[in-house]
């Protein structure tokens, strides 16, 4: 269930890293919003800037970059400001990460149980006893079949699936009101990828928890997500409720990746699907214009200008100069 | 006529240590596969991860001998097929195209590199074929001279694809060859491969475990539970009546982009067994919904009818 509460809310983004050969703009003035009980998708291919995004909103990123913003809000609490003691206190507890690779997130050299009650020990002062109670009843939770045993045991005596079912029970043990998941589902098997998403759909519709989704995989977004913001060269070129982008995409790039994907029944077996030509350019450097020109098939001589942001009733937003809605599009 | 692949109770067993002290034990990577595909068929084959398939791949390329059983090539037995003779009618395209590379060597030398070790024509020839096949796959001429760490993905795994054509084969074997690749990239990938089968009369087989890609390039769709094959059907057919429990379970579980569908709930269960200790019977009965008492204890026997090929008690269906 939606409310109106703003969990988190971040607005102009910007993550630049310095390398040797010049400024790599990975994350270029990006703004989003997640309410609670709301799930909002990254999607975007590789070299997007997506995962950059997710680390920087849990203020995990490398050394050489830097963000700034306008707004970096959480529950109403400024966390740009913030001193790096409340944002520890804050991490793992109220706002919570899954990593994409289970087995790189997790420590080979400790029990799963070390793992889990590590942090709920530290911010909720519990006892030891406590605090594996509380595992068991979130292994229980996310579907780990004798939990109790499973505290002894190491990361690798278990499987892929399981092992991400630990990293989401490790997430919620603090009960966080903010989820960031990044790619939580991409190295399984399909049938496993829909019993976590499953899983990750159910728990956060229970516990109304603000979740933000980073995937490649538009099948995944179509099925989970209420809002969706598709990502381009580190910038969103379009957003807006997950019905409205899948029905009427308006950017380009956003149109474009929905025609490459095969769908049973849909697309004609060996038939022609879409592509989109051309590379992801280089973010080093000044860069004007729409990042998606060279690519596009509609691009004109006004897209290495200023690029409107349009808008339409719904609250579907795209950067774009066309704008073939009716629906009166302020431009930004 | 005598189909172009034909495999015959084909199986390949390993040897596993599970631990200092403990005697070695064996694991049925594949257990027992007949296949035939015809000429110019894509067979795809789907299945979860230790469920053979990439086994399955090895032993078609003559990487992995057999341990039982036989693979013939237009009726002849590819272990008494010359390794080269055998290479040039059978070629692998791999799932990371950032490993199957070398590194080191030019993209022209890479895909000239089949036609030195068969010795055809003179060097100038040999990258002049090349380069005109690395036109042919849609990566210009100036890249002959780059290595491949200065390509991207999906010119890497043209390069790959180029490499694999250079030689003009009969079958070529794609073991997933777009899972490492965007989605942008994966279409322009599949495009090409199905231009390519086009002009070149190719038959490839096919191996995914993204089930719309399958259902988008394959004529016939082999789907692996556990190395053996639980059902086999022309891919318009199994997609829209799919049999075995576990094909159905399969298909449920592909996530389309069609919003409001939620997440399809298959009932699988928990784990995919080990495959050290195969379950009695069915191997998929513990996790399979629509169980019978007999599913637990026998075997069941591969079913040939018109609709194709499925192994499962329910089958045939008891009026």
């Amino acid at each position: 269930m939606v409310t109106d509460e703003i969990v988190l809310d971040v607005q102009g983004l910007t993550v630049d890293i310095s390398t040797p050969r010049g400024t790599l703009h990975v994350v270029r003035d990006i703004s989003l919003q997640v309410k609670r009980g709301e799930t909002l998708c990254i999607v975007g291919e590789s070299g997007c800037g997506k995962s950059i995004t997710s680390l920087s909103m849990m203020g995990l990123l490398p050394k050489t970059a830097r963000r700034t913003s306008r707004v970096f809000e959480f529950l109403g609490e400024d966390l740009a400001r913030a001193s790096k003691q409340r944002i520890n206190d804050l991490r793992g507890n109220r706002m919570a990460m899954i990593f994409q690779e289970p087995m790189t997130a997790l420590n080979p050299a400790y029990t799963i149980g070390d793992q889990l009650t590590e942090h709920y020990r530290h911010h909720r002062k519990a006892s030891a006893q406590e605090a594996r109670l509380r595992a068991v009843e979130l292994l229980e939770k996310v579907g780990i079949a004798s939990a109790a045993e499973r505290l002894g045991q190491y990361p690798h005596q278990l499987s892929g699936g399981l092992r991400q079912r630990v990293m989401i029970a490790m997430a919620l043990m603090c009960g966080p009101e903010l989820l960031i998941a990044d790619e939580p589902s991409t190295a399984l098997d399909v049938t496993i990828q829909a019993q976590i998403l499953r899983l990750l759909a159910d728990l956060q519709d229970e516990l109304g928890i603000a979740m933000v989704l980073i995937t490649h995989d538009l099948g995944v977004v179509a099925r989970i997500a209420d809002r969706v913001a598709v990502m381009y060269a580190g910038q969103i070129v379009e957003e807006g409720a997950a019905a409205d982008i899948f029905a009427s995409p308006q950017h380009p790039y956003t149109r474009g990746l929905i025609s490459c994907i095969p769908i049973p029944g849909k697309t004609m077996p060996g038939g022609k699907l879409g592509t989109i030509p051309g590379v992801v350019p280089s973010l080093i450097g000044e860069m004007r214009g729409c990042s998606f020109k060279d690519r596009c098939s509609l691009a004109q001589e006004r897209c290495s200008d200023t690029i409107p942001m349009y808008k339409n009733i719904q609250g579907q937003q795209w950067r774009c100069v066309i704008n073939q809605s009716n629906q009166s599009g302020a431009g930004q | 006529m005598t189909a172009l692949i034909e495999t015959k109770d084909l199986q390949r067993t390993f040897s596993v240590s599970v631990g200092l002290f403990k005697p070695r034990q064996t694991l049925h990577a594949v257990n027992g596969v007949d296949l035939t595909v015809e000429r110019k068929d894509v067979l795809g084959i789907v299945g979860e991860s230790g469920c053979g398939k990439s086994t399955l791949a090895r032993m078609l390329l003559g990487l992995t001998p057999p341990t039982r059983g036989n693979i013939l090539i237009d009726g002849q037995d590819i272990s008494k097929i010359d390794r080269r003779e055998l290479a040039r009618r059978i070629q692998p395209i791999f799932q990371d195209p950032y490993s199957s590379l070398n590194p080191r060597r030019t993209i022209a030398s890479i895909v000239a590199f089949p036609l030195d070790v068969l010795g055809v024509g003179t060097s100038t020839e040999r990258r002049n074929k090349a380069i005109e096949m690395l036109d042919r796959v849609g990566l210009p001429a100036r890249y002959a001279d780059n290595t491949p760490g200065q390509l991207s993905g999906g010119q890497r795994q043209r390069v790959a694809i180029a490499r694999a054509l250079v030689i003009n084969p009969e079958i070529v074997v794609c073991d997933e060859p777009t899972s490492a690749l965007d989605v942008s990239v994966q279409a322009q990938i599949l495009n090409l491969l199905l231009d390519l089968r086009k002009e070149f009369n190719l038959t490839y087989v096919f191996i995914s475990h993204n089930l719309a890609v399958v259902e988008h390039i394959a004529t016939q769709v082999a789907v692996m539970y556990l190395g053996r094959v639980v059902e086999l059907t022309r891919t318009a057919e199994l997609f829209k009546h799919p049999r075995h429990p576990y094909t159905q379970a399969l298909l449920a579980s592909v996530l389309t982009p069609e919003p409001g569908l939620g997440i399809p709930d298959m009932g699988l269960g928990l784990s995919f067994p080990d495959p050290l200790h195969p379950p009695s019977g069915c191997a998929f009965h513990p996790r399979c919904q629509q169980r019978r008492p007999e599913c637990s204890v026998d075997h069941p026997h591969l079913l040939r009818d018109a609709q194709g090929d499925v192994a499962c008690h329910l089958y045939p269906a008891k009026a």
